[in-house]
């Protein structure tokens, strides 16, 4: 069935905006960051990869930031493979896969941010692979301190303003930056509430479609997705759909290659509502307001330290908060249990896990765990697993 | 069926030279201050190889234990496996790094040493890593067993192939606020940057003894194999010793022991004696594998293959390239150091310094030894092969392995490749004599 349309010819409704967000997610040629470069001469697009870039500065440069994410399912790597040994993850052949076949022709930049040792080599050859493209790995402090790790991030992110100022001919002023962290902090406010809303009401948006219409923020201008997410929660708010006999679980180790969207399908329809999880974590990973007056440098750095998102790739230097960001998830959406999903040869995902567990088993809080790629194929595994888990959640929990 | 059938007679007394001896020695000894430490009240600071501040925490009085090593010595010594599976028993998965569940096993299994006794608890974590996220990751599972202090060292790493003043000054404010202070509380004793000063003294000096002795590969013959055998000569100085009159006295004795295999034409010494006839001249990429090291080594010197660089060797610290601790800038030095080491370094500083490798050291080509475990290592190594070999013109070979899991070590197929390798490598030569 089509999807409803309005007058001006643009999808309405849950249905329409979902129709949407799939064309933007099943579209491997990036056809509307295109478009959009296309539509004014000397437009520019940067790519990044997760986990977390400011794309605030991306923007003031009146650039299109695109998330590059892999290729997901649906991409067939024949060049990618020729670059990784068999135990190395599907996200960097992926990402090769799309450079070397012309996918990432137009983009103008890459950054590639601090995460792991896999995507930190993929910006070296990236480098040597696509000479003409602005490269950068984008490190971030692991240090917390407003004059240490505050800082040296100042510095690099200014470094990285002096770079995207060169390629666009003249300097970001901090005027162009305030409004950037303007539209990204509005943004945010409508990411966390779509999720506060699905913790809420989990039937009324299904977790597959929260994925695609925060995926889609991967590859729109922020302004388009913001209006996007205010369409959706408004349509989704409307639509009174049948709840389930689900049980309501976090999902976690999601943040950098992406599960396949069946693998978010399967486990609702096995019996588990996500309430939260760690995917696209770049779309939040600012947990609260930039503040618009002062530096924006320097309140982009202060944000970053304070008031950002935990996850493996970063440190935590105080053991007693090891793993809390968690619990806090499963108390603050009343999560019944927790899922680790995990890519295949992940190693902050996966070396991160066993400490992970040890913190929800002393919170008494029960969880499974599985690997995936981002091509796995094969469901019924999962549903099984993801199935008894729930099962095991309604039968045994509180008893 | 097949049978394997395990040889009775006692294997051949494996021949070390004088270097070899005096180094285990040093490393008993270390071994033995590292067990004796909770009786005789020493402080024991673990930390990391890439990232090694021996002559900081000399400062302190504290004994450094370095996990890598521990891993190194299970490898060698065939336990490691058995660890490693202890580890993924109890949850660590199967994908990652098998040094870190080696450590993880071995301290489930009672944390004995390689002296048979019980390895000391750490006082504290001094998580000083470069080039490597699984560091990271690693002390955070280390902090969480022994519940104990945990300094964090950020290196940023080289992404544009440039040491800026903004990543010096932010490692040198780490260390004055955070990690001094840290471990002068720890440790009780004030810190006294003479002291740190003499010790860097000591080190730069031990580093230019290194430097010959690897550069005396340039030799043909080359006198050492600068891969098995260069782990040897890297022990020291990129363990507990770099800073101490142990790691000057040794540096001198081995460069001596070098120079006199220079003036005798001869090649390196293998487990099995001297090596004989010099037939061809690598440049390897990668680390070793350690549960089946010799019979790895032996692939190569049966051949006759020598190696004359490796990547390595500089994985505790880039000497050969100009590099030396300097008293006189102490922190900052530190930092560089660091902020320098083989895999802090981006990938085209890598291919450069293999391509240039085959260039000084006229090596036959490339061999790239792609461990499992180590990403940081690994991701991007086939285009680093393609690319050497595009600039070179020297052939390139791909082997597989991994660091202490021995699951997998396949001789057979390693043996396969190398064999086909030196192949290669006969053609290429004939190739251009017929050219000439």
């Amino acid at each position: 069935m089509a999807a409803p349309m309005n007058g001006n010819g643009a999808h309405s409704g849950v249905a329409g905006i979902v129709a949407r967000a799939q064309a933007l997610f099943d579209d491997l040629n990036f056809t509307a960051a295109r478009e959009w470069k296309a539509a004014v001469p000397g437009r520019k697009v940067v790519g990044y990869m997760p986990i977390y870039v400011p794309r605030e500065l991306i923007h003031a440069a009146g650039m299109l930031p695109l998330g590059v994410v892999g290729g997901g399912d649906q991409l067939e790597v024949i060049h990618g493979d020729a670059y990784y040994q068999s135990y190395i993850c599907r996200i960097p052949r992926s990402t090769i896969e799309l450079g070397v076949s012309g996918r990432l022709d137009f983009v103008d930049g890459m950054l590639f941010p601090s995460i792991c040792d896999v995507i930190r080599n993929l910006s070296g050859m990236w480098k040597m692979m696509f000479p003409h493209v602005y490269v950068r790995y984008f490190d971030v402090p692991q240090n917390y301190k407003d004059e240490i790790g505050g800082n040296y991030y100042i510095e690099e992110l200014n470094e990285l303003r002096e770079h995207l100022a060169t390629l666009r001919g003249k300097p970001i002023t901090d005027e162009e930056l305030r409004h950037s962290i303007a539209v990204y902090n509005e943004n945010r406010h409508l990411v966390r509430d779509l999720y506060a809303f699905r913790a809420e009401r989990p039937w009324q948006v299904p977790a597959a479609e929260v994925y695609l219409i925060i995926r889609a923020g991967l590859v729109l201008p922020v302004e388009e997705h913001s209006k996007m997410l205010r369409d959706y929660l408004a349509a989704a708010r409307a639509e009174e759909r049948p709840k389930r006999d689900n049980c309501r679980i976090v999902l976690t180790g999601v943040f950098c290659e992406q599960p396949p969207l069946n693998l978010i399908k399967s486990l609702e329809l096995a019996g588990c509502y996500v309430v939260d999880d760690d995917l696209l974590l770049v779309t939040r990973w600012l947990t609260a307001d930039v503040p618009i007056e002062g530096n924006p440098l320097k309140n982009l750095a202060l944000a970053f330290l304070h008031q950002s998102e935990s996850t493996a790739a970063k440190y935590e230097p105080n053991l007693a908060e090891k793993g809390q960001h968690l619990v806090r998830a499963v108390k603050r959406t009343g999560a019944e249990g927790v899922i680790f999903a995990c890519p295949s040869f992940c190693d902050p995902a996966l070396l991160d896990r066993p400490m992970l567990q040890h913190v929800l088993k002393a919170a008494d809080i029960p969880y499974i765990a599985f690997k995936y790629a981002e091509n796995s194929g094969q469901m019924q595994p999962i549903r099984e697993q993801a199935g008894t888990f729930a099962d095991s959640i309604k039968l045994w929990s509180g008893a | 069926m097949t049978v394997i059938v395990t040889p009775k007679a006692a294997p051949k007394p494996v021949a070390k030279d004088d270097s070899m001896l005096k180094q285990k020695e040093m490393m008993a000894a270390h071994y033995e201050r590292l067990t004796s430490a909770p009786e005789k009240g020493a402080k024991v600071c673990n930390t990391f190889v890439p990232g090694n501040l021996n002559e900081l925490i000399m400062c302190f009085d504290l004994v450094n234990n370095l996990p890598e090593v521990n891993a190194i010595q299970s490898g060698l010594r065939r336990l490691s496996g058995g660890y490693v599976l202890e580890a993924e028993k109890i949850g660590h998965s199967e994908d990652v790094c098998t040094y870190v569940k080696s450590d993880i096993g071995m301290m489930a299994k009672g944390n004995i040493g390689p002296n048979g006794k019980r390895m000391p608890d750490p006082d504290v974590l001094l998580l000083s890593y470069t080039g490597c996220f699984t560091f990271m990751k690693w002390f955070e599972l280390l902090r969480e067993q022994y519940k104990c202090e945990t300094i964090m060292l950020h290196t940023p790493y080289m992404g544009d192939g440039v040491i800026t003043k903004n990543m010096i000054e932010y490692m040198v404010k780490q260390l004055k606020e955070e990690a001094i202070p840290k471990l002068e509380r720890i440790s009780g004793v004030k810190f006294d940057i003479d002291r740190l000063r003499e010790y860097l003294k000591k080190s730069a000096k031990a580093e230019d003894d290194l430097v010959k002795v690897l550069q005396s590969a340039k030799n043909k013959p080359s006198p050492i194999d600068a891969y098995f055998g260069g782990i040897y000569y890297i022990g020291p100085i990129f363990g507990a010793f770099r800073g101490t009159d142990d790691a000057l006295d040794y540096y001198k004795f081995l460069r001596a022991e070098v120079e006199e295999r220079v003036a005798e034409g001869k090649g390196p010494v293998t487990p099995d004696g001297d090596m004989g006839k010099e037939r061809y001249r690598l440049v390897v990429e990668g680390p070793p594998n350690y549960t089946n090291f010799r019979q790895f080594w032996k692939m190569f010197y049966d051949e006759g293959a020598v190696v004359v660089a490796s990547s390595y060797t500089k994985v505790g610290g880039v000497y050969d390239l100009g590099f030396r601790h300097d008293p006189d800038k102490p922190l900052e030095t530190l930092a560089e150091y660091c902020l320098g080491v083989y895999t802090n370094r981006n990938l085209p500083m890598r291919i450069d310094m293999l391509s240039r490798y085959i260039e000084e050291y006229e090596a036959d080509g490339l061999l790239i030894n792609s461990i499992k475990s180590c990403n940081s290592f690994s991701a991007g190594q086939l285009l680093m092969m393609r690319e050497v070999e595009k600039r070179t013109g020297k052939p390139a070979a791909f082997v597989e392995s991994d660091l202490v899991d021995p699951r997998y070590f396949s001789a057979a197929n390693i043996k396969n490749r190398l064999e086909s390798y030196f192949q290669m490598i006969e053609q290429k030569r004939a190739g251009a004599s017929a050219a000439a």
